[in-house]
């Protein structure tokens, strides 16, 4: 592959000026309080430093021919200029504090700011992961709460509190079942078995250990199809990874076959946590015969997603699966708690080690804040509006759009397909972006696979009625547009974000992944060291 | 609830426009064994106050590095971070937004990015960096699977100087691909046997610098011996401001570079969440785990940002993926990328002169003290001492001296038999005074 290192305009000046916006044009392209924003490299700042230092007592010639002698090449702002790049930018995003973000399996919630203000204490920020133990019994006390909550909030014995992320607690949970087995002597299990519906995390984890992938089939009515799991699992079988709710926004409701089936040809039974939210505070994993689930503490416990992490991915474990955990975790003694680092001695079947330190701690302070906020009663209130918001807007907009599976309740969140965009001539693209001109983002589409065009809206809990209407009015009103051949409104949207359509075929087929400097410019020196 | 805006009325008007009698109808399809109609055994809710009192209660319960002389490193560094930093990250558009899958309201985010990764591809001197990774652990990991890719070859060498929980990770995560990690001895001068390992089935050798023991090395010849048996060469950094002063991993042969990120922008907290940084030789792009942003035009011809290369990825190749990672970094390296721009060139090289000046001050200091051996001759940062007896016993002993001397390597690996080692930083946040506090203790507890 060759890299295109030259030859768009890099200025935004250069650029043509936008259409959108009305009739009026301004005379320099600027469009009111929303600022174009050139790159950090093309704001001129070479030399420049946000940052007083005092002069060092030494230099680093002891260093000799380790130094660096070239240039870096990073520009520089100073504070006030720094402050206004970044506010700019930030204002070209959607946020959860905006308008609602109905990404279905994402769960967009509101993030409570005490959470915050929590992991921001400096007993807690300013902690070092390796200072003696006995210097921080309040950290370990935290994990070792936050850890009981989980554990009573699923109904699972023990809990792993290092991956880092969803998918890296997929990672941690297939390990302990490989480990599981491998201790038992059992090496033949090679496969392991994920309904169509599955998120891309599931399969993508399950061959990142070592397993085959093969798919289960899914009945008309969205669930797992027990005939085809059944005649798919055997010896050969670790391990099955199902979401549940499942990413339809469908309980599966013969969970409790799923499991017996699995446990009885001797597999475990992950279960994927990306859709806890929906049943938190009233149903227990634990009681549907799970062996392992991660919960996603950015989704279900409000961590923000700060465009795009980081995450927390805590793994419940059931007793089988419990003493294969990875180091390090927390036991407690007469002296207090301390923290277990090793997989040696009498731990010495833990899988290893998922990361270099004891978990996400900035995280942990965050959902704990939450979930101490809510309370058992505060959660259990969560689940019921996540899925009663969830019902109301697929109540509101069955008329005018097709529920994928519009027989029984729904739970947290909302599938739809594109068969009522039929003979419209526009796509579930197009009627997403078109959502962006309305003021909201879009919901997940094409996602899960098995509905044609799927349209997944997750509401979450913290949306209020009002916002819902206000919601379910914007997407009534882009159905009857689009059933009018209103088609343009479509195709060309979005009109009125701070970019039109952006074009993803040609950032694939000539990445330009790093700014560099035009050919005609010359190149910057940068200060050398002081 | 203060976090919940329905109402018992809207409650009840949303139930009937859906056409249920009661909340349990809508959980009609979970099995009735598994329903409970009370709540589970925990508190119940609690205000804003009652919360605050609580963590408040634990988090003084620990000792802030910040509340004396302190001087642990080992893969975690204590930097100021500029005010404007942690306000900028906690902008609403920032904190609150969903990885940036609609472009066209995503562009602060996207931009971002684009400008993190030129300013990792700059600092490690390869072509392409992603938009970040877990830590530096998992990204280390990483890197090992992608040369496994890379090469079609199993074995992996690990250098005796990479940080012993790197080395673990590496071992957990590669070994669950099939690869074959081989871990070399733990030791200060460990590069010197990397050269000897390295054979025709070796996919990449893996070396840290500045390593564990804070020795800073030039892994030139390494890199050399590496590709002439058809290997990668994998350099790993744990302390990100190091870039500032020294050579980069490009400059030296590196086909992959991995760092952990956090000492730009980012607090300690407690191990995490930090950012993993990874950048490659452009002929590798396409093989390279976790998001990319890259440039494109919009409808209009105007300059735009987009998540590319996405059939690398799992939402889209699911079991061929390259990775399974999804979630990666993001607000940790929003303050990386804002530290950076605040720092420039120029502030980062002077920072990173005055890590350097005060580990030479700390150097000097404790190697007067009787019994204390400075093991690291040239250091970035950070040394390694050997001292009379367990290190592990004479940091908790200076403990009562308001002292936190730092990390003992057995913390990091028990069975290296390197007991009597410890690994003591400095970084712009030490000042004279605690040098001198911490030499004034290891004279006393080392007397004893």
């Amino acid at each position: 592959m060759t890299m295109q290192n030259i030859g768009r305009p890099t200025r935004p000046e250069e650029a043509p000026v936008a259409e959108a916006g009305g009739e009026h044009r301004s005379l320099t392209g600027g469009r009111g309080l929303l600022q174009d924003e050139a790159l950090l490299f093309e704001l001129g700042g070479w030399s420049k430093t946000g940052v007083d230092f005092p002069p060092a007592d030494h230099d680093a010639a002891d260093l000799g021919d380790l130094i660096r002698t070239q240039p870096i090449g990073l520009p520089g702002l100073s504070e006030p200029e720094a402050v206004r790049h970044y506010v700019r930018l930030s204002q070209k995003n959607h946020a959860i504090d905006l308008a609602l973000y109905p990404l279905g399996s994402c769960t967009m919630k509101h993030n409570p700011r005490l959470n915050e203000k929590m992991a921001r204490l400096a007993g807690f920020s300013d902690l070092h992961p390796l200072q003696p133990q006995s210097t921080v019994q309040g950290a370990l006390a935290l994990m070792d709460r936050l850890a009981h909550w989980l554990k009573t909030l699923t109904g699972m014995p023990a809990v792993a509190m290092s991956p880092k992320a969803g998918a890296h607690g997929e990672l941690c949970g297939l390990l302990a079942i490989r480990a599981a087995h491998e201790a038992k002597g059992d090496l033949a299990r090679r496969r392991v078995l994920t309904p169509t519906s599955a998120h891309g995390t599931n399969p993508a984890t399950a061959a990142f250990v070592g397993y085959a992938v093969t798919e289960i089939a899914q009945t008309p009515d969205g669930r797992v199809d027990l005939a085809d799991l059944a005649a798919k699992l055997g010896p050969d079988v670790a391990a099955i990874m199902v979401t549940n709710p499942n990413t339809c926004g469908l309980f599966e409701r013969d969970i409790l076959e799923i499991s017996r089936l699995t446990h009885e040809a001797g597999a475990y039974f992950y279960c994927d946590g990306a859709n806890f939210n929906a049943i938190v505070g009233r149903v227990r994993p634990g009681d549907l015969g799970v062996d392992a689930m991660h919960i996603n503490l950015h989704k279900t416990f409000s961590t923000p997603h700060g465009g795009g992490g980081p995450g927390a991915g805590p793994v419940v474990l059931c007793e089988a699966l419990a003493p294969f955990a990875p180091a390090p975790w927390i036991t407690h003694g007469d002296s207090g708690f301390a923290l277990v680092e090793e997989a040696r001695g009498p731990a010495a079947q833990a899988l290893g080690r998922m990361s270099a330190f004891h978990g996400q701690m900035g995280m942990f302070v965050r959902a704990y804040a939450y979930m101490r906020s809510h309370g058992a009663d505060g959660l259990r209130q969560v689940a019921e509006d996540a899925v009663l918001n969830a019902n109301y807007v697929k109540a509101s907009l069955s008329d005018i759009m097709s529920p994928a599976f519009p027989d029984g309740p729904c739970m947290h969140e909302a599938l739809f397909d594109d068969a009522w965009l039929e003979g419209a001539g526009i796509t579930t693209l197009d009627f997403a972006k078109a959502m962006i001109d309305e003021g909201f983002h879009p919901m997940t589409m094409y996602f899960p696979l098995v509905a044609h065009g799927a349209m997944l809206i997750e509401p979450t809990e913290t949306e209020s009625k009002q916002e819902l209407d206000r919601f379910c009015r914007a997407l009534r009103a882009l159905a009857a547009a689009a059933k009018a051949g209103d088609v343009a409104r479509f195709k060309g949207a979005p009109y009125l974000a701070p970019l039109r359509r952006l074009d993803e075929t040609l950032a694939a087929r000539k990445p330009r992944l790093t700014w560099r400097p035009e050919p005609t410019t010359v190149a910057p020196t940068p200060l050398a060291a002081e | 609830m203060r976090y919940l805006p329905l109402t018992p009325a809207d409650r009840a008007e949303m139930l009937g426009v859906i056409g249920a009698a009661t909340i349990d109808d809508l959980f009609v399809d979970v099995p009735a064994a598994a329903r409970h109609a009370d709540l589970f055994d925990l508190p119940l809710q609690a205000g804003e106050l009652e919360v605050e009192r609580e963590l408040s209660a634990l988090a003084a319960r620990n000792r802030a590095a910040g509340a004396g002389p302190f001087f642990c490193g080992a893969g975690a560094y204590r930097h100021h971070v500029p005010a404007s930093v942690d306000h900028l990250i906690q902008r609403s558009e920032f904190l609150t937004s969903y990885t940036p899958y609609q472009p066209e309201i995503a562009q602060g985010t996207l931009q971002v990015l684009f400008e993190f990764q030129t300013q990792v591809a700059a600092l490690t001197g390869l072509d392409v960096a992603n938009a970040s990774m877990y830590d530096g652990s998992t990204a280390c990991a990483e890197a090992v699977m992608m040369a496994q890719r890379v090469t079609r070859r199993e074995k992996a060498i690990l250098s005796g100087g990479l940080h012993p929980h790197y080395a673990a990770t590496t071992q957990t995560i590669a070994h669950a691909e099939g690869m074959e990690i081989v871990r070399q001895a733990a030791a200060v001068d460990a590069e010197a046997a990397v050269l000897d390992a390295i054979d025709a089935e070796t996919a990449c050798v893996v070396v840290q610098t500045p390593n564990v023991f804070g020795v800073v090395t030039d892994v030139s010849r390494i890199a050399q011996a590496a590709h002439a048996a058809g290997a990668l060469m994998i350099v790993v950094t744990t302390e990100a401001v190091a870039y500032g002063l020294l050579k980069s991993p490009g400059e030296m042969g590196a086909d992959i570079a991995v760092a952990e990120g956090q000492s730009i922008g980012n607090g300690l907290n407690f191990g995490g969440p930090y950012l993993g940084l990874f950048a490659v030789r452009e002929k590798l792009v396409r093989l390279m785990p976790g998001r990319l942003c890259g440039e494109t035009l919009d409808a209009d011809g105007r300059r735009g940002f987009v998540l590319t290369l996405s059939t690398r990825e799992q939402h889209i190749r699911r079991e061929k993926a390259t990775s399974n990672i999804c979630t990666n970094s993001g607000l940790c390296a929003l303050a990386f990328t804002i530290h950076l721009s605040l720092l420039g060139e120029a502030g980062l090289r002077e920072l990173a002169l005055l890590n350097h000046s005060a580990a030479r001050d700390l150097a000097t200091a404790v190697a007067a003290v009787a019994g204390v051996e400075v093991l690291t001759s040239r250091f970035f940062n950070e040394i390694a001492v050997r001292v009379p007896g367990d290190a592990g016993a004479l940091v908790e002993a200076m403990l009562a001296d308001g002292v936190v001397a730092g990390v003992p390597f057995s913390r990091l690996d028990p069975a290296a038999g390197l007991d009597d080692v410890l690994l003591l930083a400095a970084t712009e946040t030490t000042t004279r005074d605690d040098i001198a506090a911490l030499v004034s203790a290891l004279r006393r507890r080392i007397g004893q």
